[in-house]
């Protein structure tokens, strides 16, 4: 499955390679940080070497053709010396409705100036990975690079070779973080790429959210190679928003990988708006018992947009329990990708996993590609799967119009129901109304392109 | 006067078998009318033609609600007109709220009455007196229309609505399945109250039980697509007594003048 | 669960019943494939210079190809220069003109399989078409149907007396580039059915083929190819064993339909080659390409079948829904016990407006069986109004096997419906206490929950075949079956 790099631009002198890139930023970044780090960086490059780009034909990159990706340039952006005048107000929550922790990422370099963490208990920590990676060399080293698989993707494998900036979130045991911790990462410089690492870590019984928001300044193209990891301890449990907002230009992959240990709870939710390509993996694994798992997202598409969701519930331990609901919205020339994976090895006996996805289609060129997938090697399980593409329920159609609402108001209702579903399952109030308002907006804007209301309607109506 | 509803030799099919057979039924302001008939007899059909299901085709005959043509227009202008149905099976419609929907509903049917659109203050003052009535849960408000509620809940969702759109007629479909005596009392008081001398109500039921409750007026017997049988509400007691055989077995259509109080 | 594992072992591990040797003398080729064997295996068949240059073609193009290894499906790799490709019951000269020339051996294997001939000729309801290793050995009711029109004979027969319709149809629906085995199908394919019902004419009895594999290390490539024309009807049967040997043994076959404006053809198959001993020893190797196209309008293809046998099965009937208005179906029960593996499906692309598909699969795994559905739904764009209902459930008897779902839909169309359920479930042991309370034995329960966990698909069989079925299910007759 490797794929030699060939680049493939004539008229602008080829970017480096990823290679070469990282000798450059080895000899920059190598000397700083513990040894350790060192070792696990050229693990990633030489992983990465292994592995190279996915080739087109690989069966999870069928419609997320990477060889986009493999054209771009690898090594990290320079920090950027521009001032960036109120990174707040980029946020799509403003900064007096959510007191949280915040912690700003120019081009995935830290931008302590426009951060601030609020007063935390003993032992918990809210900071830059860099600055951990420092003070709390061996805390980070038990965690760092454990689940994210970077053995198995180029991707993570990438993000890895060239670790730096990024979140590091810890919480002792049984303590709950007060405020949610919000990281927003801006993309400044167009044509680099950055490869901000976050990781969660929630000992046993501690409780956390952690919003991840991914924005654009201007309109030109920046690529966001993302890697978070969560540990889960027994009884945690971590709430996890990613919401993806980069300007239509842009490239984001970003990765999720979650292990779970005895009861605790992840809460995966993925909202993705933004970029010309974005890709999403997020995996959830139950490593222990009695593990609870939801993944829920929103995509919505519109002009050449292809956003690609591919999540895995991994049921390794009995009497776990997965909840998917996935919904997509897609307009223009837009295509939508889902692959959703359970697995339930066999030693997961009463497993519980429940996956939907649902998909409306708003326009004639738009197109899904839905894969909902389950292998199951253990017999006492109960796992179920749903996957659907354009269809509003004729009946609550009827029921809205038996009530006096014209029919386009009431498909629209109906729509705006679908996205707010998802949204609705978002624990963090101010960020959910917020998220609600906007796609609401959007979603009445491209309703409202000229052309007919390009909504399934069922053929022979004769009353 | 002109009649509130007037349906005349109403012929109809569902996916090509017809259902209804040349049906006539008169409703003036004030009534309240029964319809009872066996299982099949195409009661519940009835009430999908006039409130403008998909599906059912009209192939004959008329049915007009004040005067005007119903069959012609959208469910939606129907309900505007001031037709409701309470459902047999209301349907659960996840993620739009309760709230959200019915104040959309009222205002479209106000608009309709050329009266002004409530704002949400308003529009709460409004319908709190009505929840009252019902006994309904103020929490039922902030959840999706009809999702998770009890089956008794939904009959007396249904009522509810019924009382914000002040229809002018209101056709209830099989309302009493389902509910226990209790829920069948509050749903029957509820619907008591909504009666009026300017508007009408067409009870459906399998049951004579629902008419010890809304008395009616005027009693019909369906059988095969049409109206075989009326009478006054005695008449539902001896169905009670009788069941439908005696009826059905000699079913003959009567003529529109006997069905017409 | 233990009471439930000797009777799910009563249910589908019997002893494979069909698993004996017929001893008859056989015209074989030596084994190796090469153009050689090839022009061989046409010059056996004394056929006509275009079916060599196409056989030649698809052996060029087979050469040039990989085998796929994309299904979820682990087998040793296959040596192609070891299998024999064509292997023939001896008797000098051409096939039997009747059933009276057929080699009595012959007749008893049937017997033994449960296809008499002769009884099915009395009871006038089937007309049995019998491939026997690679040629076909006698085919009933010939005269009765030509009568109306329609040609229902071996694609040997067909080559030589319909050349023209073989010539045009052949490789219409299922091209030599499809797929590695299709290609390598194309290229020494030895005979199998051939079906032309003519417009209008609604075929008055059941066809039917009944494929055994006899001889060693023999490949079976046998090829159908059923025309409808506007208008037809036709409901064909195939039906499969082999005896059980020790190695493996291919078997790549194509099925090729066409229904044109109105026409409908519903084909049914039950599979049960020898799927190898409870040691994962031996077993067909089932690499199946069929496929239907619905040309016209309003037509319709109807895919049923019920896979109960072989080691490996790799097999997606298809529906091409060309046609406006038309409609494909695919039922499907498929067993894996033991070691035996299934990667199974369908595809539906839709391409005309108003098409409709439903896709109903029962997956039942047991023992060490690794059961696999894979399917494909693909709206396109210019499919307006499609529709598409799949349903795909899988069983599971036991905690050493796998269920496996891997469902592909494409939408391009915003008027397009799709829906897809998948449910995953076991027997439970409240459903089998709830029976016995009621009086029934554990394992007239199981037989009874799984029986009506396949009931959709059984109900898709003519009558004979789903007794057939559930047989092969180890079930009695009694119970929730209708």
């Amino acid at each position: 499955m490797k794929s030699t790099l060939t680049h493939t631009a004539p008229a602008k002198p080829a970017p480096p390679g990823p290679l070469e890139a990282f000798e450059r930023f080895e000899k920059r970044a190598g000397h700083a940080g513990p040894p350790w780090l060192r070792a696990l960086r050229t693990s990633g490059i030489s992983y990465f070497g292994e592995l190279g780009f996915p080739a087109a034909h690989h069966e999870d990159w069928r419609f997320t053709t990477p060889s986009v990706l493999a054209e771009r340039a690898y090594a990290p952006a320079p920090r950027p010396d521009v001032q960036i005048p109120g990174v707040a107000s980029l946020s799509l929550v403003p900064d007096g409705e959510l007191e949280a922790h915040r912690l700003v990422f120019v081009d995935g370099h830290f931008a302590p100036r426009l951060s601030r963490v609020l007063p935390l208990e003993p032992e918990q920590v809210v900071t830059n990975l860099r600055e951990a990676l420092e003070f709390q060399s061996s805390l980070v080293e038990s965690f760092l690079g454990r689940a994210a698989r970077h053995e198995t993707s180029a991707f993570a494998a990438l993000n890895t070779a060239f670790l730096e900036d990024g979140a590091f979130v810890y919480l002792p045991a049984g303590r709950e973080l007060a405020a949610p911790v919000h990281l927003l990462f801006v993309s400044s410089q167009p044509g680099v790429v950055s490869h901000p690492r976050v990781l969660v870590v929630a000992r046993a019984g501690a409780r956390a959210q952690v919003i991840e928001e991914y924005v654009s300044l201007g309109e030109q193209a920046g690529f966001t190679n993302a890697v978070t990891e969560i540990a889960a301890g027994p009884g945690a449990q971590v709430e996890h928003v990613r919401l993806q907002r980069e300007n239509g230009a842009s490239l984001h992959v970003g990765t999720v990988e979650a292990r779970q240990y005895k009861d605790s709870r992840v809460l995966s939710h993925s909202v993705s708006t933004g970029a010309r390509l974005a890709r999403h993996n997020i995996h959830l694994r139950f490593e222990e018992p009695g593990c609870e798992g939801v993944l829920n997202g929103l995509y919505t598409g519109a002009g050449d947009q292809l956003v690609d969701h591919h999540t895995i519930a991994d049921h390794r331990s009995p009497h776990c329990q997965s909840h998917e609901f996935y919904h997509g919205i897609l307009s223009g020339r837009s295509r939508g990708v889902f692959n959703g994976r359970i697995y339930v090895r066999q030693d997961a006996q009463k497993t519980d996993a429940k996956q939907t996805n649902r998909n409306l289609l708003l326009s004639n060129e738009a197109t899904v590609y839905t894969k909902p997938q389950l292998e199951i090697w253990a017999d006492d399980v109960k796992c179920t799967h749903g996957a659907t593409v354009g269809q509003l329920d004729e009946n609550a159609v009827f029921y809205l119009r038996s009530r006096g609402i014209g029919e386009a108001r009431a498909r629209r209702m109906l729509i705006g129901a679908f996205a707010s579903e998802t949204i609705g399952r978002i624990g963090v109030e101010a960020l959910r109304a917020r998220l609600d308002e906007t796609l609401q907006a959007w979603l009445a804007e491209e309703l409202a392109a000229p052309g007919p209301l390009p909504l399934p309607h069922p053929p022979g109506l004769t009353t | 006067m002109t009649p509130l509803l007037e349906i005349n030799q109403l012929n109809a099919t569902v996916e090509g078998r017809q259902i209804l057979k040349g049906l006539s039924l008169t409703v003036h302001a004030g009534e309240v009318h029964a319809i009872m008939g066996p299982n099949g007899s195409g009661k519940s059909t009835l009430a999908s033609i006039l409130s403008g299901r998909p599906g059912y085709e009209v192939t004959g005959g008329s049915a007009a609600l004040d005067g005007e043509d119903l069959l012609g227009m959208k469910p939606e202008d129907r309900a505007r007109k001031g037709l409701f149905l309470a459902f047999q099976y209301p349907v659960e419609i996840p993620g739009v709220n309760s709230t959200y929907f019915l104040k959309a509903a009222l205002n479209e049917v106000r608009k309709a009455r050329g009266l002004p659109e409530l704002d949400a203050l308003e529009f709460l003052e409004f319908i709190k007196a009505k929840m009252k009535v019902l006994e309904l849960d103020p929490s039922l408000l902030n959840r999706p229309v009809n999702e998770g509620f009890s089956g008794g809940e939904k009959k007396r969702n249904e009522i509810f609505q019924m009382a914000i759109l002040e229809p002018r007629l209101a056709i209830l479909d099989e309302t009493d399945s389902g509910l226990d005596i209790d829920a069948l009392r509050i749903v029957a008081e509820g619907v008591n109250r909504l009666r009026k001398p300017d508007n009408a109500q067409v009870v459906i039921t399998h049951y004579q039980r629902l008419l010890d409750y809304i008395v009616p007026d005027y009693v019909h017997v369906l059988h095969d697509g049409r109206i075989v049988k009326s009478g006054g509400k005695e008449l539902a007691y001896e169905l009670e007594r009788r069941g439908y055989d005696w009826l059905t077995s000699e079913a003959r259509p009567v003529s529109p003048e006997l069905t017409t109080a | 669960m233990n009471t439930n594992n000797d009777t799910i072992q009563g249910l589908v591990g019997g002893d494979y019943k069909y698993g004996f040797v017929t001893d008859v003398e056989a015209d074989a080729v030596a084994p190796g494939l090469n153009e050689g064997v090839i022009a061989a295996i046409s010059r056996k068949k004394n056929e006509p210079g275009f079916m060599l240059d196409w056989r030649l073609k698809a052996y060029r193009h087979w050469l040039t190809l990989q085998e796929p290894r994309w299904a979820n499906l682990r087998y040793p790799p296959i040596d192609y220069q070891s299998i024999v490709y064509y292997s023939a019951p001896k008797k000098a000269g051409q096939g039997p003109k009747s059933l009276a020339e057929v080699d009595p051996k012959l007749l008893e294997t049937y017997e033994r399989l449960g296809i008499p001939l002769h009884e099915r000729e009395r009871l006038a309801g089937v007309a049995v078409d019998a491939v026997f290793d690679s040629v076909s050995v006698a085919t009933t009711f010939r005269e009765k149907l030509a009568e109306l029109g329609i040609v229902f004979c071996s694609f040997s027969e067909a080559v030589q007396q319909h050349p023209d319709l073989v010539r045009k149809y052949l490789g219409t629906v299922v091209p030599y580039t499809d797929n590695y085995f299709a290609a390598l199908n194309a290229a020494v394919f030895s005979d199998g059915s051939f079906c032309y019902i003519p417009k209008g004419v609604r075929c008055p009895m059941e066809l039917s083929t009944y494929f055994r594999i006899n001889a060693a290390n023999t490949g079976q490539f046998e090829r159908t190819l059923i025309v409808a024309e506007e208008g037809s009807r036709v409901s064909y049967l195939e039906g499969c064993t082999a005896p059980m040997r020790d190695e493996n043994q291919l078997h790549a076959a194509v099925v090729e339909l066409l229904a044109l404006d109105r026409a409908e053809i519903k084909y049914s198959t039950v599979q049960n080659w020898y799927p190898g001993d409870a040691q994962g020893r031996g077993g067909i190797y089932n690499f199946v390409t069929k496929r239907g196209l619905c040309k016209g309008r309003e037509s319709k293809i109807s895919w049923t079948q019920v896979e109960t046998g072989s080691a490996i099965t790799w097999k997606y009937p298809s529906c091409v829904l060309l046609g406006e208005n038309s409609t494909g179906e695919f039922y499907s029960v498929a067993v894996t016990n033991h070691y035996q593996q299934a990667d199974t499906g369908t595809k539906m692309i839709h391409i005309g407006r108003n098409t409709r598909s439903t896709i109903v699969s029962k997956g039942i795994s047991a023992g060490h069986g690794q059961n696999s559905y894979r399917g494909l739904v693909r709206i396109r764009k210019s499919a307006e109004n499609a529709r598409n209902f799949s349903q795909c459930d899988s069983l599971l008897l036991g905690d050493r096997c796998g269920a496996h779902t891997f469902p592909y839909l494409e939408a391009a169309n915003p008027t397009a419906r799709v829906e897809h359920e998948a449910t995953t479930s076991k027997i439970g042991e409240d459903q089998i206490f709830y029976c016995n309370q009621r009086g029934l034995a554990t394992q007239d329960a199981v037989n009874m929950i799984v029986n009506g966990y396949c009931k959709e698909v059984f109900k898709q069989l003519p009558m004979e075949f789903a007794v057939e079925a559930q047989k092969l299910l180890g079930v009695s007759l009694d119970g929730s079956v209708g």
